[in-house]
Parts: C-alpha cells; structure tokens; sequence
C-alpha cells in the first residue's frame, strides 16, 4: 500500500540526511523502521507525511507512492486526507487543549459526525481518556498523553498510521499496554502501521516485518522471526552480545553488510 | 462616591474596547507568532467604513455595523494573503517591520478618504441617561457593554465547540502537530487575521459612538501593548481582563490625579505601568516564560 522507491532527503539544501531510501508496507501489516539515533527514522517518516517542510527539508530524489498515487508531491493536509497520520515523536498532544478538544483537532478532516462517532471510538480504546476528557492534555502523565496523541490518530480514521517512537520515555508496563493497542489497532480496525523504535526487541516482536537502517539507507530488512534470529542484528539492536560495539564495528559491520547483498 | 462609580464605569466600557482589540492582537500572536502594529488602523478603517455606510448611504446603524464586520472579515483576510503570506519563514523583524508599514499605509488611505476631521455618529442613542439604582449610565454605554458581551460570547462558544475554533487553538499551541493533523495552517493564520479586523472594527465602531472619530483613533492600537503586557501576549483570557484593569485604572488616574498635574497623567498612565511590570516580569504578569516560535 506503501512503497517508498530510492528517496533522497535533503535539509537546509545541503544536509543530505535521506540517501536512497526503498521501504514497503504491505496492507494490513505491522511494520517497524529499526535505527539508532539519527539515523533518519524520523526523517522518513515525514517525507511520507508531507511533514519535511517546515523543517526546511526536501525530497531531491526518488518517489513516495500510497495505494497508486504519487504523494511526495502532496502538502501534509492532502496527504491525511488520503489516510495517511503521523503521530510525532515526543507526542505533542496539545497541552492547552481539554483531551475532548485534542480529538476534535485530530478529526479536523472529518465531518461532525464522525467526529462524534470517533470520539466515542477512541473512549472505548482509552476509557482512561473519557474520565479525563475534560482536562487540559498538559496536566497528563507522559503514557496518558502517548494514548491521546494515538487516539487523537484513530480521529482521522487513517489506513496506515506512523508511529514515531511511541516508547519513547514511558516505564516498561506502559511500553507493553501500548503495543498491545497498537497490535488492536491493527487486528480490529485493520490499520496499518509503520512503526519507528530503538526499542527493537519489543517492536519487532510486535512487527510483521522489519526494516533497519543505518545512515539514511536501510541496510537490512526481512520478516519478524528472520530478524529477530539474524546474528546481526541481535549483537546491534536487540543487545544480546556483550560489551557496546564501537563505532568502528558498526562501520565494519555496514561494510560488510554491502558487501553481504 | 458617585463621581468614581461614573468613572469606573466609564473605565469599564474604555477597558472592554481595549479588551477587545488585545483579543484581536493576541489570535494573531498566538496563532502567527506575527506582532501586529497594525491593530489600532484595523480598527480605524473599521470606524470609517461603518460611518461612511450609515452617513453617505443612510443604512440604518444596525444594518452597516453587520455589513461593516463582513467587509472587514475580507479585509483581515486580504491583508494576510497578500502581504503575511508570503513572509511566512522570513525573519521575524522584517515581519513586523511590514506591519508597522501597513499601520502607516492604512492611516493614510483613511486620510485620503475621509480626511482628518472629527466625524460623528447620527446619534442613535438617545442622551437621557439611564437610571439604575442611584446609578446614571448613558445608552452608548449600556449598548457597548451588551455588544462586548455578546462578543465575547460568540468568540468563546467559537473557539470552544466548533473544529475551526479548536483547530485555531490547535496552531496556536503547536504548529507542527496541528500541520500533521491535516489543519489548513495558512487557513487558520488568514482566519485569525480576519477575526482580529472584526473585533477591532467592534471596538472602533463603539468609540465611534462614545466619542466621535478621527485618524487620532488609531493610538488605540498602542494601548494594546500595556494590555498584553500585563494580560500575558499569549493569553486571550489575560487580554480581556488586562484591558479592563487598563481602562479603569487609567480613568482612575484621570479623574483623580490629572486634576492635580494639569492633565496628561491619564494617557501616559498605562505606559508607565507596562514598563513597571516589563521590569519586573519580563514576559508580563500572565504570560507564559518560554519565547514562542519564531
Ligand atoms: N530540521 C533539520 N535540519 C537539519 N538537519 C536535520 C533536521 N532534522 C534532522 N536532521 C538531521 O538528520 C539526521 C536524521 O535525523 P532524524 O531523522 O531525526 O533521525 P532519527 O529519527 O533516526 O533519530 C540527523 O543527523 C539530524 O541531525
Ligand atoms: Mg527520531
């Protein structure tokens, strides 16, 4: 539904960030983008949403397309409306707005009724977000608002959602609660996901498949249970081998990696 | 007694008009980042074109106030796509420096058009002063305090209940998000620009009433600034009760210390004040500490 053919990313008109990047998502599936820090996870997933540009970031090279159509082209509001949603990293729930209100901004492409159908929606997901609904989304615990920023999501109804880091800064009980929503998601409104973590072990268990990527091209992809067995990426990602590998290693492993395929 | 209650009536109508051009000042700044210095001149040419329609064409007060707001939705509209629009991303100085141009620019056409004289109302309301309690309130007044109401009510049910309204908030509150969410951000910045135009206009068209109008009007742009100083820049609830305060303390210091200097203690009153609070906090009495986008 997905297919992402040999982006280039560029910021500023100089950094070159993205270097060739192809990636897939079947329909229907889970799919994570694996990476360490900087590796430009983010980056693609806002070339995909029309999100570059108020970074100052632009797609040089290549093309996006979703369900046919050429979307690299798109401003951010069409592209939503063609059911793609990103939810960003680090939230950003709006903190001044009431939870109810932050759904309502989520459903901005969509009719009153439906608004209303999708609030009722998102409260059965959440029923923690229905006791809260009244209260300004700035006052909430970082995995009540994780909740909302993915509720606010299902308010657009979108076909596939990119989850940037969902993780990111909650305690391990909150992690699991929230990849079996995701997982939900998925099964019961048959939502599909590209999801970005450096949580490989938890996202990966949670995948269909998985990509990897290093330095703005992905060096590695295959179904979960490859991924996870492959020797590689349990030294790199899943931290199974001992000791931190150097930066030296990961170079010699990239190397050997071309060299690979 | 009964000479401060009539002056801190008087205060609270001034004040209410002050409110509402600092809500018009602060949907821009939360929602652009954009300093507006033009806000005194949307409210001139909004005074102007309602008198100008109830004088020169004889539409009942009533009819050109509401044609009055519609054109000037379009106007605030307008001036952001032609002159904002395209300085999206440009340095925030140049901005506001095209705003100060615009003030001027749009003081001058009012001049051109309508010259440099006072102009005054049809009186519409008659001069016999209402009798409430042991109170004595004229109908200008009692109309301008129903109006600001209804406005203010109107603009809070707006920005409460319907998605526009939310999603102007949601701009307001993180740009980037409400972009991924599908909201026509350019949308809501011509928006914000048309809101503010109507609820100067409001404001002029009522001092137009209280006092009559000439291009001198504009200053009331400047007021704003010691209002959202000491309401928050970016608190549309800190501008209404900031421009309240201003307006009766300022008519305090009128009524009561002006008489003493030889008058002019009113006008410099809310000035000193701001730079009084900007001394002590910097990012004003309600405002948020973090500097919003640039
Ligand atoms: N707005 C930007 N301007 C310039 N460089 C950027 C910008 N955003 C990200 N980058 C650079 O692009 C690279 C990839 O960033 P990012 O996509 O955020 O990585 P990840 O999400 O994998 O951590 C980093 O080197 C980062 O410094
Ligand atoms: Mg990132």
């Amino acid at each position: 539904m997905l297919s992402i053919k040999n982006i280039e990313v560029v910021y500023n008109d100089v950094i070159l960030v993205l270097k060739g990047l192809s990636l897939e998502v079947q329909e229907g599936n889970i799919v994570c983008l694996l990476g360490s820090n900087g590796a430009g996870k983010t980056t693609t997933l806002k070339a995909i949403s029309g999100l570059l540009r108020p970074d100052n970031g632009d797609i040089t090279d290549g093309e996006i397309l979703f369900m046919g159509t050429r979307i690299d082209r798109k401003d951010a509001a069409e592209i939503v409306k063609m059911g793609i949603f990103q939810v960003m990293e680090g939230r950003r729930v709006f903190k001044d707005l009431t939870v109810e209100e932050n759904l309502i901004a989520g459903g901005y492409t969509r009719t009153k009724g439906e608004i209303s159908e999708g609030i009722e929606k998102v409260y059965t997901y959440f029923p923690r977000l229905k006791e809260r609904r009244k209260q300004l989304a700035g006052y909430m615990s970082g995995g009540e608002q994780q909740m909302l920023a993915i509720g606010r999501s299902l308010m657009a109804k979108p076909k596939l959602i990119l989850m940037d880091e969902p993780s990111l800064g909650l305690s391990p009980l909150l992690v699991k609660e929230i990849f079996k929503i995701i997982k939900q998601l998925n099964e019961i409104e048959k939502t599909s996901i590209l999801l970005v973590e450096q949580n490989a072990n938890m996202a990966l268990s949670f995948s269909h498949r998985g990509y990897i990527m290093e330095n703005g091209r992905i060096v590695l992809d295959g179904d979960r249970d490859y991924l996870l067995a492959n020797d590689d990426v349990k030294e790199f990602y899943l931290g199974v081998s001992s000791g931190k590998k150097s930066f030296r290693d990961v170079k010699h492993y990239r190397r050997r990696k071309r060299w690979l395929s | 007694m009964e000479f401060l209650t009539q002056i801190i009536i008087a205060g609270i109508v001034i004040g209410s008009i002050y409110s509402l051009v600092a809500l018009g000042f602060t949907l821009i700044y939360k929602s652009t980042g954009i300093v507006n210095f033009a806000q005194g001149e949307l409210l001139l040419v909004g005074a102007y074109v309602c008198l100008h329609l109830t004088v020169s064409y004889q539409i009942p007060f009533i009819f050109s106030f509401l044609i009055t707001l519609i054109f000037m939705f379009f106007f605030g509209f307008l001036i952001e796509r032609v002159f904002l629009r395209r300085m999206i991303g440009e340095p925030i100085i140049s901005i506001i420096m095209l705003t100060i141009g615009l003030s001027s620019l749009l003081k001058s056409i009012v001049q051109i058009i309508w010259g440099t004289d006072t102009r005054t109302f049809p009186k519409i309301f008659s001069h016999e002063p209402v009798k409430i309690g042991f109170l004595n309130i004229s109908m200008v007044y009692i109309f301008a305090l129903i109006s600001i109401a209804i406005f203010l009510g109107i603009f809070s049910y707006f920005f409460k209940t319907t998605k526009t309204g939310v999603a102007m908030r949601a701009v307001a509150s993180d740009q980037q998000a409400a972009l991924s969410m599908g909201i026509d951000v350019r949308r809501i910045f011509a928006l914000s620009w048309a809101i503010a135009a109507i609820v100067s206009t409001v404001g002029g068209v009522l001092l137009g009433n209280i006092n009559g109008i000439n291009t001198s009007l504009s200053q009331f742009g400047l007021k704003v600034f010691p209002v959202v100083i000491l309401g928050g820049l970016d608190s549309i609830i800190g501008a209404i009760v900031g421009g309240i305060i201003i307006g009766v303390l300022e008519n305090i210091v009128g009524g009561y210390i002006d008489p003493l200097v030889g008058g002019g203690a009113k006008e410099v009153f809310p000035f000193v004040a701001m730079i009084i609070i900007l001394l002590i906090k910097p990012y004003g009495l309600f405002g948020t500490v973090k500097v919003e986008k640039v």
